[in-house]
């Protein structure tokens, strides 16, 4: 008997201007409340963690988001990582002391990928995640996978095969992998699986399924056929159709390992 | 006063804010004096043991937490804080504090689907009472982020087990007046707290 560990259901708030917003496809942007009210109330109801994308990128708004993760880490107990503009060890150390568990690395990384081994080095493996920006391709020599890597917010191609850039972030010291499907974005219609499924299987490290959830069947589909580790989930808990512990009990009853009790 | 040993290994604020939640006013220092004088001392630590067992030897910390284990006042060990406090950890292949016979490892899989780090929610299976586990069930779940875990050599001084692949960990340490936590206290919820506050209560004799 192999023992494994509970699938985690994992909240995404995005910051803007320390506004929780929400996009579709990355762009379209709307913002739509307050991300520390919104935090504690998926924590009191079962969420197993927290990730904050800061989509502001400006220098200015830096300050607010460290003010934002202040907050949050003084009423959450729960892990939360932090993504966003991170481009030295030196964010990250920022980040860590305002109270996230983790750092996101995701354009910085793909334009200086010694910037994974560095944030390894100086935090952890397993508080450095290395978060991908994804779009289908048409399958080439140069994209084996048929999945292309892209960067500053999904508005730049970058030539990098999705697959050959999550294996090259494990080597170089990634603890844990975010796929965003930019084609799946707040489109609510299920998460990538065949892209969230080939990653899982090549890499030894953690994977995280990101975009496109609108429905339970998605997370139940993602976290068995999709082998992903945890499901990420953002408009259909945001607008208030699906609840946390709604979505884990259904899970569970579905005979996903949740954890149910909190 | 409660202290948070302060050696660099990331989390402290966050712990000192789980502390504040249980009513324990925890003050952070890397001052090996103020650590030793401490009413209850904290050893928290995220990251890597390679370092982090560098800066405690520069800072004159792994004297001063060896002296305050010795003084019989409560020492609560978390994650990283663990780890150190056995003989020898085969991350960087160091040696660390001694103050618990025995040794860490890295988990080794043959089946790949089963990932290192070891990072989420998992069981903690009570195998010795302790005041600690007051308000703490067998089956509770708890949260863990790492990748190398202990071996006690006596066996009696493991508190708690965890299941993960084909192995099963030790995951609370006790010793005297040493309770320790292989997973993250401060971010496992509710529950976290709770044993969190246990420790804030704890008077070992």
């Amino acid at each position: 008997m192999v023992a494994v560990l509970s699938k985690r259901i994992i909240a995404c708030l995005d910051v803007r201007d320390g506004n929780l917003a929400k996009s579709i496809k990355f762009v379209d942007t709307k913002d739509i409340g307050d991300p520390v009210s919104k935090a504690r109330e998926y924590y009191e109801d079962g969420l197993d963690e927290l990730v904050f994308y800061d989509i502001t990128a400006s220098s200015d708004a830096r300050d607010i988001m460290l003010d934002v993760v202040e907050q949050v880490a003084s009423q959450v107990y729960i892990p939360f990582s932090v993504g966003g503009g991170i481009r030295s060890v030196e964010d990250a150390h920022k980040l860590l002391w305002a109270g996230a568990e983790k750092i996101n690395v995701n354009s910085a990384a793909v334009k200086r990928p010694e910037l994974i081994a560095e944030c390894a080095h100086a935090i952890g493996n397993q508080n450095t995640v290395l978060s991908m920006d994804i779009l289908k391709a048409t399958m080439s020599r140069e994209l084996p996978s048929g999945y292309e890597v892209v960067i500053n917010g999904g508005r730049t191609p970058t030539g990098v095969d999705a697959l050959q850039w999550a294996l090259r972030g494990e080597e170089l010291g990634a603890g844990e992998l975010v796929l965003n499907s930019i084609d799946a974005d707040g489109t609510r219609e299920g998460y990538d699986i065949n892209l969230t499924r080939m990653i899982s299987e090549a890499v030894s490290i953690p994977v995280i399924a990101s975009g496109g959830a609108g429905k339970p069947e998605h997370l139940l589909e993602v976290l068995t056929q999709g082998k992903a580790d945890a499901a990420l989930v953002a408009s259909m808990v945001h607008y208030g159709d699906y609840t946390i512990s709604g979505l884990k009990a259904w899970l569970s009853e579905q005979g996903v390992k949740v954890r149910t009790r909190y | 006063m409660p202290v948070i040993v302060d050696y660099d290994a990331g989390n402290v604020r966050s712990v000192q804010r789980a502390c504040q939640q249980v009513g324990l006013d925890a003050t952070i220092s890397a001052d090996p004096e103020v650590v030793r004088a401490a009413d209850k001392l904290i050893f928290p630590g995220v990251g890597s043991a390679t370092s982090a067992i560098d800066t405690l030897a520069d800072r004159g910390l792994d004297e001063a937490i060896l002296a305050f284990y010795a003084s019989g006042r409560p020492l609560l060990g978390i994650c990283l804080g663990l780890q150190i406090l056995l003989e020898h950890t085969e991350e960087g292949d160091k040696n660390c504090l001694g103050l618990v016979r025995g040794v860490c490892e890295r988990f080794e899989f043959a089946d790949r689907s089963i990932k290192v780090p070891h990072i989420g929610w998992n069981q903690l299976v009570i195998e010795k009472p302790h005041p600690m586990f007051a308000d703490i069930r067998s089956g509770d779940e708890f949260y863990f982020v790492h990748s190398y875990y202990a071996r006690p050599l006596d066996n009696s001084q493991v508190l708690g087990t965890t299941e993960y692949g084909d192995t099963n960990f030790c995951s609370v340490i006790g010793k005297d007046n040493l309770f320790a936590t292989q997973f993250h206290l401060e971010k496992s919820g509710e529950l976290g707290l709770k044993l969190l506050s246990g420790f804030a209560r704890w008077s070992p004799c």
